[in-house]
């Protein structure tokens, strides 16, 4: 065979160079076609840097698509569910957006970057709705997932790193603010806002800055004991602090093949990122309609009796088949065996005990416990570091 | 203080003011608002050289529904025939002409074998024209909620189906889908036959005879037979006579009509359509906007796609919508001389397209935004029947003209001189003379039909007459049954089900469905 192992279909980001010189186990995953780390050396030490120290992510297969002109907010304020004029500029908002029938296609943040100029992160391809979306609006949508690279900086030590690496005055940045910062000639977009609900932060710059920046942070963090993190300590980070994945936790609407896969925001506990007061946004008038007529499914946050992570699990009550876990974790901080379900009406209201039909394998032994579980209405972890400006000296 | 009405009812088109009738007579307040200076929409009479007037959009009435005349007492308002039962002649540039009305064809050149498996194929179709008619004078059942009264139209479409006998509803199925060549071919010889029923197929569309769909617009047309016209008739005074009597019987039960009121925007209130604005700044408050505009001026033009959802933004964006079909207005200083015809038999319906492959050529033009070499042409003239048309001893030719495309490369007014001339010189070819009688002119391009009667495309159907947007996918899916998909908005033209051509069905079917909602609608 002559094929070089550095052949691959898969595309590479623009911190490429840095991730492969440390990911030690080799150990690769897919996302949205580039080649990811699932994990850099040890996915316990990596989720441990997030909660105890820096954990870095390369985020850059993010999708973004940058909406400029004198409709944006208009424009945006159709296409998502919340009320988008509350979002001043420098600010950014999480956010859902649905298809004409209320269903979920995806979730996201929106950055107010600057008068009419907004950027909106998306977990799936959007190009084609933003378009269509565009229609009757002074607005011009360009795709630039490729032309921003971004990491996220996260963990009670991310804010002191920073401040080493040069950004004076980012302890003053509010959760959910955005400001900039020059980076050797170019302009280093910071938004303190994350994916593990921890004090954190996403830089964003120019592809050809990316390693620059990576370099600089690692050695300025060091003393802050930052680490690269892959994509499975995320996961038990995101489950812990109760965020939702699409494509994990829902199926993106225009995605799911099969008549009744895809949810409403009601359906995905994100009723408050719905602003029915709009007159006019997609989904709205079926949104109106469940509202009035009952939704199938509630989402549900489960306590799990035990510590097998109930992966995939039937959710029982009384013996019937009531719900299925989409995303389950041992929380190692929390030290809570947390699942997410999709749990059919009536049942899943907070305080209502279920059982969880968990099988686990050991050593090619399966067994299946019945694991009492209730409902919790709050993530179990939420720290205060994670709101306090100026963020504790860690 | 602005004012406020229980209907608005945007466009007297036909169809506005059948709909603002019906309205009126179950006890609701219609203010219809006209653009234009006279009610009528595409049933319309103007005068377009001093002393001659001329139908200016729609010149046969063939498919007005029998109910709709009775229910507005058109009679008593003033609507007269010229004449009915006109016959559709094939123009013969040696005068060997085929003529055609109802069952019966004859000619010089047509066989024995043609003009029995002609009678056959018309009693077979006619069959196909009831169901359709019975289709045709119902809303449009929905597919997918379980609503009873969907669920009785959609048994009677099938017991409809199933009651034309096995071979003749396995013929149906075979053949709606297809074009109206290939079902030429396997039924005639005669190239004059099946010209003729080919252009019966494709007038007023976007398509040629080996278009799929074709079929369809075939047996849509021979619906009209199924509402009591044998051929075609003309009304005395003008297709506008017609808007008038509509007008006259709209007002009788209490419509108020304000003609040269253009509406400029249909304003939402909160999530519901509850206004227009019109071009004057004045603004009018409604309970319900019902338009007669088709659905892309109405949606897109007037409502705006930011008022609505992105996937209804995205299909009407889609609607196909695109007119083929132009308008040719002679003044004349006498009859002319058709080769083979006497005086009398110029009151016919004259087409010329002598085959075919005439016709598809004709068609490709446009395809590719060019204007058609050779054209097909349906001629009237109606100062025959109707000799106040035009000074005495004068007389008027219309025609409509077939394939010229919405915006030709270089703009229509590079084009404008040059088609009438090559129309004139094709009409030379079957009336030797006509060039030296005509003592004005007027060309109706499908852009100057949008200007004048506000069809999107100058298309008379609102919207193609296809497969994929006729019954509940008309005129876009999801704003089937006269809703449009915005609350407090209906539709009631052309581009509702089952489509265009001075039917009244589509302003009777949303009256009654407004009425049966009542406080919902």
């Amino acid at each position: 065979m002559n094929v070089k192992s550095d052949q691959t279909m898969m595309l590479r980001t623009p911190f490429h160079s840095r991730v492969a010189a440390a990911c030690e186990l080799n150990d690769w995953g897919s996302w949205k076609g580039y080649t990811t780390p699932r994990a850099y050396n040890d996915v316990e030490l990596e989720y441990f840097a997030i909660r105890n120290a820096t954990g870095v992510f390369d985020l850059s297969p993010m999708n973004k698509y940058r909406v400029t002109g004198a409709d944006a907010e208009a424009y945006l304020n159709r296409l998502v569910t919340r009320d988008v004029s509350k979002i001043r500029i420098g600010r950014v908002g999480y956010t859902v957006w649905c298809n004409d029938v209320g269903q979920v296609m995806d979730d996201g943040t929106i950055f107010h970057l600057g008068e009419n100029d907004y950027r909106i992160c998306a977990y799936a391809r959007a190009v084609d709705w933003l378009q269509w979306s565009a229609l009757g609006f002074d607005v011009e949508i360009v795709d630039e997932s490729d032309e921003v690279a971004a990491l996220a900086v996260q963990g009670p030590t991310s804010c002191a790193a920073l401040l080493a690496m040069g950004l004076a005055g980012l302890e003053q940045l509010k959760p959910f603010g955005l400001t900039s910062f020059p980076f050797e000639g170019e302009t280093l977009m910071v938004s303190r806002t994350g994916f593990t609900g921890d004090l954190g932060y996403e830089l964003w710059i120019a592809p050809h800055m990316a390693e620059a920046l990576w370099d600089r942070l690692f050695e300025a963090g060091k003393p802050h004991l930052i680490k690269p993190f892959g994509s499975d300590a995320l996961e038990l980070a995101r489950i812990e602090t109760g965020f939702l994945q699409a494509g994990v936790d829902f199926v993106p609407a225009e995605s799911a093949v099969r008549s009744g896969r895809s949810r409403s925001p009601f359906e995905l506990g994100l009723a408050w990122l719905v602003d029915l007061e709009k007159p006019v946004f997609n989904g709205r008038r079926a949104l109106l309609r469940e509202q009035a007529e009952g939704s199938r499914y509630r989402f549900a946050m489960l306590d799990v009796e035990g510590n097998k992570p109930a992966h995939n699990s039937f959710i029982l009550k009384g013996g019937n088949k009531v719900g299925t876990v989409t995303s389950a974790a041992w929380c190692p901080t929390a030290k809570s065996n947390i699942a997410f379900a999709q749990i059919e009406m009536p049942h899943g209201a907070v305080g209502e005990e279920l059982v969880a039909e968990v099988y686990y394998q050991r050593e090619l032994h399966w067994t299946r416990v019945l694991a009492p579980c209730s409902v919790i209405d709050t993530p179990v972890f939420n720290p205060p570091r994670r709101r306090a400006t100026p963020p504790g000296p860690f | 203080m602005t004012e406020r009405h229980d209907i608005v009812l945007v466009g007297a088109g036909h169809n506005g003011l059948v709909c603002a009738s019906y309205l009126a007579s179950a006890g609701r307040k219609v203010l219809v608002l006209e653009s234009g200076d006279s009610p009528g929409g595409a049933a319309a009479t103007r005068e377009f050289a001093p002393g001659y007037s001329v139908s200016s959009c729609a010149q046969w009435l063939h498919q007005l529904h029998p109910q709709v005349s009775r229910d507005l007492d058109l009679e008593k308002h003033g609507l007269q025939l010229a004449a009915k039962d006109i016959a559709s002649v094939l123009l013969d540039a040696e005068g060997q002409h085929l003529t055609l009305l109802g069952p019966d064809v004859r000619g010089d050149r047509i066989s024995s074998g043609d003009i029995a498996a002609y009678h056959a194929f018309h009693g077979r179709t006619a069959k196909y024209a009831k169901l359709l008619a019975k289709v045709f004078e119902a809303r449009p059942p929905k597919l997918v909620e379980s609503n009873f009264a969907d669920r009785l139209s959609l048994i009677r479409l099938g017991l409809g189906l199933k009651m034309l006998g096995r071979d003749d509803m396995r013929d149906l199925m075979r053949i709606v889908l297809i074009n109206i060549y290939d079902l030429m071919q396997e039924n005639f010889d005669s190239p004059q036959l099946k010209a003729l029923l080919s252009l019966d197929s494709v007038l007023g569309s976007h398509m040629g005879p080996r278009t799929p769909n074709t079929v369809f617009g075939y047996l849509y047309r021979r619906v009209g037979e199924v509402f009591g016209y044998q051929g075609v008739a003309q009304v005395k005074g003008g297709m506008g006579a017609l808007g008038d009597a509509m007008a006259a019987a709209a007002r009788a039960k209490g419509v108020e009509i304000r003609l040269d009121a253009r509406v400029s925007s249909i304003d939402m209130v909160g999530d519901r359509a509850g206004g227009v604005t019109l071009a004057s700044g004045e603004k009018l408050e409604a309970g319900l906007v019902v338009s007669n505009a088709d659905p892309l001026t109405t949606l897109a033009g007037l409502l705006g796609y930011r008022n609505m959802e992105t996937g209804m933004a995205r299909r009407v964006s889609q609607i196909r919508c695109r007119g083929g079909a132009a308008r040719l207005h002679l003044a004349l200083d006498g009859l002319p001389n058709f080769t083979g015809l006497d005086a009398q038999q110029l009151g016919q319906r004259l087409l010329i397209a002598p085959d075919m492959n005439y016709i598809e050529r004709a068609f490709n033009a446009v395809k590719y935004g060019e204007i058609s070499k050779a054209p097909v042409m349906d001629i009237s003239i109606p100062t025959v029947h109707d000799p106040a048309a035009a000074p005495t001893g004068k007389h008027v030719l219309s025609a409509t003209v077939q394939f010229a495309p919405f915006e030709p490369a270089g703009g229509w007014e590079a084009h404008r001189a040059d088609f009438t001339e090559r129309l004139l010189d094709l009409l030379a070819v079957y009336a030797p003379g006509i060039r030296e009688q005509v003592v004005a002119s007027e060309l109706l391009t499908p852009a100057d039909l949008q200007r004048d009667y506000g069809m999107t495309g100058g298309h008379w159907h609102h919207g193609e007459l296809s497969l994929d947007q006729v019954m509940m996918m008309r005129p876009f899916p999801g704003a089937s049954q006269y809703a449009s998909g915005i609350d407090g908005l209906y539709l009631c033209g052309a581009g509702a089900h089952p489509g265009g051509g001075v039917m009244g069905l589509a302003g009777r079917n949303a009256a009654l469905e407004i009425i049966r909602r009542g406080a919902a609608a």
